[in-house]
Parts: C-alpha cells; structure tokens; sequence
C-alpha cells in the first residue's frame, strides 16, 4: 500500500497522461491564436505602409457601375453595399433554380441508366459520359457563344408564340400587366398547398384506420389550380398583358431572360446532373434485388414497389453525397465572371477593382459562400435525418 | 501521433504565411538585378499595346515600354523581360502583392488609383479617351443616339464607370454585359451581343483591327473621357519608380532632342551640351537614378524613341491607324513633353 503511494508520488505531472493532453491542447490553441494574430497584423501594418485603404467604409459610397441584370432596382448612383446585394441575389437566384432542376434531370437520367430498355439505358449511360468528362467552364462557353451565334439580332427576332421573342439578347416574354389580383392569387396559392397537406395528412390516417384509399394526387393537383383560378374571375379575370415591343436597339417590356444567366444555368445543371445521375443510379442498385421480390410477393404494384420499398432506403445512400453535388453547383455558379453574369464574384471583383480592397472583398466572398453552403449543408441535414431508419 | 500531426500543419503554415506575407515595398532595382529579369504585367489581349503574335514574340506600345525599362536596368531586353497577362480585374493586385515588377498595360491613372491602391503612376505613354464603337448598319451617327442600347464594357475598369456617367447624365436607359476578358468580349460583340463596344479609344481602334470584318464597324466620333495611360509601380519604392519614369521620358525626349534609334551614333560626336548629357557623354544623370550612364543611349539604340515606337505599334501606317493627336509632341501641338535631363 505505501509503496504504491510512493509510486504514485514520484509520477511527475507531466508524465500523467491527461494533463499533458490539456497541456498540449493549450500550446496547440496558443500556437494557432499567434499564426491568426501574426498573419492579421502582418497584412495591416503592410497594407499601411503601402498605403492600401483598408475598412468597410466603401459599401456605403456610390458605386457608379452598372449590373447588366438585377432582381431588384439598382442603378449606378446606388451604393456598393446595393451592388453587392444584387450580386447575392443573383448567385442565389440561378443557385436555387440550379438545385432544383438539376437534382430532377439527375434522378431522371439516373433511373434512365438502370431502364431495362437497352436504347434508354445506353443514352443514360452516354449523356452522364459526356457531360462529367468536359470541364464545366467549357459547357459555359460552348453554351454562351451558342446561344449568341444563334439567335438573330432583334430586328431579326424569332418569334415562335405571339409575343415571345428569340434574339441574341435573350428570350423576351409577356408577362401580366401589374395588377392586384396576381398578389391574391399568389396568397391562393400558398392556401391550395396547406389545404393539400392537411388533405393529405387527413387521407393517411384515414388509409391507416379502414385501408381506404384517397385519390390525394387528383384531388390535390385539382385544389392547386382551382383555387388561384377561382380567384382570378372572382376578381374579374384581368387579361391585359405587358408585351415585349421592339424599341430603338432592344425589345422593351415584358420579362427577358438574359444569354448569359440561360448558359450558366443550362451548363451547371447538365453538368451537376450528370453526377447526380450516378449517385442516383448507384443509390438505387444499393438496394437488393430481393427487396422487389419480396414487395412484389406481398402484391404491391411496380410503381408502388419503387416509391414505398425502394427509394425510401435508396435515399439514404443517395442524400449524403447529393448534399455535396449541391454545394458544388452553387461553388461552381462563381464561373459566371467568365461569361458576364453578373453574380457576386464578378460584383465583388468589380468592388475590389474600383475601391482596390482587396482583403475585404475576397473576406466577403468567404462569408458569402460559406453563408450559403452551410445553409444547403443544413437544409440536407435535416432532410437526411428525416428520411433515415426510424428504428422502433 | 494526431499531435505531431497538427504541430506539424502549425509549423508548414507559419512558413507558408511568412512566405506569402506582403513584403517590404523596399528595393525592386535590387530583387530586380538579383534575379536578372523584370516581371512586368501587360495587356495580353490587345493589339498594337501588348499582345504576343503568332510567333509568340511580344509586341506593343506598352511592351516597348517595358523593353526601355529593361534596357535602363541591363542594357539589353532580350531574355531580360518575363511577361504577365493581366485582366482589368487583376492588374492592381498583381502589382501589390510583387507578382510583378511593374505595370505596362494600358492602365488609366486617377486620383482615387494613385492614393487607394497602394501604386505610383509615372509618365504617361499615351493619352487616350473613351469612345463607341458600334457596327454600321445600325446607322448610328452620334454617341447622343445610344438611349436603349446593349453596351458591351470591361468589368473594373474606369470606361465601365465613365459609360455609366455618360448614360446617366444623358437620360438614357442602357443595358450591359462585362465579361472579364477582352478576347471574350469583343468574341460577344463581333456575334452581336450586343449594340455597342465601350473603351478607350486606342483599345477600340487596336480590337476593330482583329475583327473579322473591320470595315463594318464605326468608332463613334464623341470621346466621353480623359484616359491618361501610364505605366505604374509600387508606392513608397522612390528610386524604382524614378527610373521607370525616366526610362520612359528618355523616348520623349529623344524625339524632341532629334535623336532616333538610326543616328543615335553619330549623335554620341554631338557638341550640344543637351544631346551630351542625356546620351551620358557627360556623365551625371545615370549615377544619380543608380544605372548606366549610357540608359538613354541604349533605350535609343535598341527601342527607339517615342516617335519610333508610337508609328511602329499603333501609328497610321499599322492596322490600327491612329494619327499622333494628343500624343505628339507639345512643340507639335500634343501634350508629350519631357522635363530636361540634367
């Protein structure tokens, strides 16, 4: 017993392995803390002796540039801080619209690779070839230069619908002259989807309690249309519309979607498709054959089989690794300086140009991107909790 | 194990920040001499001010600029010059963070440029203006006439801003696409992207030489802007920028003194006092800036003078065809003048 104390004594604390653990975490913190503060001040005192204006003062002066297009009003007398507001906008806007069209076109050619169709198959197999094997930044081009070698110049519009204009500046379309109704009947809208989800909620439990089922679909699909269009003649269905016209050098009114936001968008959702399709794909053959077998033993219809069995297990494989494809659509949406959509990099790098901030505006992308990939990281979190086992 | 490990990351990132840590702005005619070459940051894209031909040998008004300042600093260009590219978007940086040695690339000084970024203008190697170049069969006549239009602009540059005052001070609602590079750019608008192409008027002279069909297009004849172009050089680093300026002054003064690259010889047996002392016969002027007496001499002798290097990149027998105008000298009505050099 006392010679054990005497051992104990004579461990000197150093050679106790938890405090050198603290130990070391301390020294690794301190040492991590030096390099921030050694790499901060480094770059101010530097920047001051090369006389380089530092701070965020310049968000609030004129930026005196214009954006080629904007989701809300901006013009040149407006400040930086606008400016770069409207460059958010814009990387949200065709990130967003990326997401959703690519995470549909990837499922699609997905389950297209598996068909049992030889031709279908073979063109799924081809079109996810093709597109991950060239660089995204040469999609862009390819897609930019044709959509402005193509289409004619405005006087010589392709016009295909009444109204609708195909030129080397874009597609101009009509849009509904500005009326209160299309503010109720967006309110409609938004009232149809809480109606199907609580018609919904109510057809599940009835199927749980007497095995009846509801055609959700139907009736659902039928209260979406139904009630924003009762609205309009409610409101004396308003007809008028905002049609493009040309004037002087472009078409004016209307809505138009510009070449260069259509060739970023079509670029990055082809190419992130094409990756989506082989998550999809390998998320899907994942899943054992005798899964189907046995659904299909117990009577349940192909279809069914697919959308009860199959994809809620796929989905667990697949959900990880698309989250990841995700982020890099909105990573990749940066390229769009390359061929003049104006998003945040290319409004930040205009910003840095003109102030010469450099340190801040590159600070500034960080946090953006960073802003957004963690809220996509998060929005996927929760969705892939969501969908996982719920073990009982 | 995970200890070292991370000791490790600690230790390569501390070399790496201390690597890539803005230096000292200090002494670039040393690092300059010490590595044998200058790293200068040009254009790349445009022709007739710097653009590589199809032998990859580098041409330009803004790359005989450079040459003058390797010749002040070696006494010879050849193998003396590594060549940069640079966008409009990343010129300025590249020269604050000593990428380069210094800037020859058709960059438009001002006031917010010179105090903000951290960089010194020297002389001015060509004053340029702003202007329109739009195709001929939009039949426009007048800049006055652009209300409405698609004007293709370089992102960061000033022309992005002056376009915008001008639109804007005119009451006219204009539309733009900037794509970042120049080749790209006017790629866009030769497709017909858009109506218009804004820049410095040399630049849209220098691009309408390089289009397909350089007779369908029309400079438009409003210049909205003063675009003074001058090579630039890191604030704070006096001797470097003195012999950058001089470099360039001694072209500009080689004209006014007579001297071109072709009797530069006989000039050296010259008795003016004047032709003496800028040739450095009589020494003086190449102690002073820390280089060879002889700088001027062989700027002459392997460059030229500014005449010579004006009608040989840019002058109205290249494609571009721009008379002297503003460039020439003041005694010819132009603004190019140089200070003696004594």
């Amino acid at each position: 017993m006392s010679s054990e104390q005497n051992s104990n004594a004579k461990t000197y604390f150093w050679n106790d392995e938890k405090t050198r653990a603290i130990l070391y975490q301390i020294v690794t913190a301190a040492f991590v803390a030096f390099i921030g503060y050694y790499l901060i001040s480094n770059v101010q005192t530097n920047m001051e002796k090369q006389s380089i204006a530092s701070g965020f003062g310049f968000i609030e002066k004129e930026a005196a540039f214009e954006i080629g297009e904007s989701l809300i009003e901006y013009s040149a007398a407006d400040t930086y801080g606008r400016a770069l507001l409207v460059g958010v906008l814009n990387t949200l806007k065709v990130s967003l619209i990326g997401m959703i069209l690519t995470t549909i076109l990837g499922t699609f050619i997905g389950v297209c690779t598996l068909s049992t169709n030889w031709l279908i198959s073979k063109i799924g197999t081809m079109y996810v070839e093709l597109f991950q094997n060239i660089p995204v930044l040469l999609q862009l081009f390819f897609f930019y230069a044709l959509f402005y070698e193509i289409f004619p110049a405005p006087r010589q519009a392709l016009n295909p619908i009444t109204g609708v204009f195909i030129t080397n500046r874009g597609i101009d379309f009509p849009v509904p002259a500005s009326d209160p109704v299309w503010g109720y009947i967006g309110l409609a809208f938004v009232a149809a989807c809480i109606v199907i989800w609580l018609v919904r909620r109510w057809a599940v439990k009835r199927q749980e309690r007497s095995g009846q089922q509801f055609p959700t679909f139907w009736v659902g699909l039928g209260i979406l249309l139904g009630l924003p269009l009762l609205t309009w003649i409610v409101n004396g269905a308003p007809t008028e519309m905002d049609v493009p016209v040309l004037k002087g050098f472009n078409f004016q009114g209307g809505r138009n979607i510009s070449p260069e936001f259509s060739a970023l968008l079509i670029g990055l959702v082809l190419y992130t498709a094409s990756f989506i399709a082989q998550i999809v794909r390998a998320g899907i053959q994942s899943i054992s054959h005798g899964q189907t077998e046995a659904a299909m033993s117990i009577g349940l219809k192909p279809g069914l089989v697919l959308k009860l069995v199959i994809f809620p297990q796929a989905l667990r494989v697949i959900v990880p690794p698309l989250t990841s494809q995700l982020l890099n659509l909105t990573k990749n949406s940066s390229l769009a300086v390359a061929i003049g959509f104006p998003d945040f990099v290319q409004v930040a790098g205009t910003t840095i140009n003109q102030t010469g901030q450099a340190v801040e505006g590159v600070a500034m992308m960080m946090v953006v991107y960073l802003t957004f990939s963690l809220l996509t990281s998060a929005f996927m979190n929760w969705y892939n909790k969501k969908i996982k086992i719920v073990e009982r | 194990m995970k200890l070292w490990k991370s000791l490790f990351i600690g230790c390569s990132l501390v070399a790496v920040s201390a690597g890539l840590a803005f230096a000292d702005n200090g002494d670039t005619l040393k690092d300059v001499q010490a590595k044998g070459f200058i790293q200068v940051g040009v254009n790349g894209d445009l022709f007739g001010f710097g653009k590589a031909d199809q032998k990859g040998v580098w041409k330009g008004l803004d790359v005989d600029t450079a040459r003058a300042i390797a010749v002040a600093v070696f006494g010879e260009y050849k193998d003396r010059l590594r060549y940069t590219p640079l966008t409009a978007k990343t010129r300025f940086t590249a020269l604050q963070s000593k990428e380069i040695d210094v800037l020859t690339r058709n960059c438009t000084q001002t006031l917010g440029r010179d105090t903000s970024l951290g960089l010194d203008f020297v002389q001015v190697n060509y004053y340029d203006g702003q202007g329109f170049m739009v195709p001929k069969a939009l039949g426009v006549k007048s800049a006055k006439e652009l209300g409405g239009a698609t004007v293709c602009v370089l992102p960061g540059t000033t022309t992005e801003q002056n376009a915008a005052d001008f639109f804007r001070s005119n009451n006219m609602e204009w539309k733009t696409v900037t794509i970042e590079n120049t080749a790209e750019l006017s790629q866009a608008f030769w497709a017909g992207r858009c109506d218009v192409l804004t820049s410095d008027a040399s630049q849209l002279a220098g691009l309408r030489a390089s289009a397909p069909k350089p007779e369908d297009y029309t400079i438009l004849p409003e210049i909205i802007s003063k675009e003074p172009l001058a090579p630039a050089v890191r604030h704070g680093d006096n001797q470097w920028k003195d012999i950058v300026n001089y470099s360039v002054l001694a072209m500009i003064n080689a004209e006014e003194l007579g001297i071109t690259s072709a009797n530069v010889d006989e000039m050296l047996k010259s008795k003016d006092p004047k032709i003496q002392r800028f040739l450095g016969v009589s020494p003086g002027n190449g102690a002073a800036l820390g280089i060879d007496e002889k700088f001027a001499y062989n700027i002459i002798k392997q460059v030229g003078n500014y005449s010579e290097v004006f009608e040989r990149n840019v002058g109205v027998n290249t494609p571009l065809g721009i008379e002297r105008g503003l460039n020439a000298l003041w005694t010819d009505g132009g603004l190019m003048y140089s200070p003696p050099f004594k």
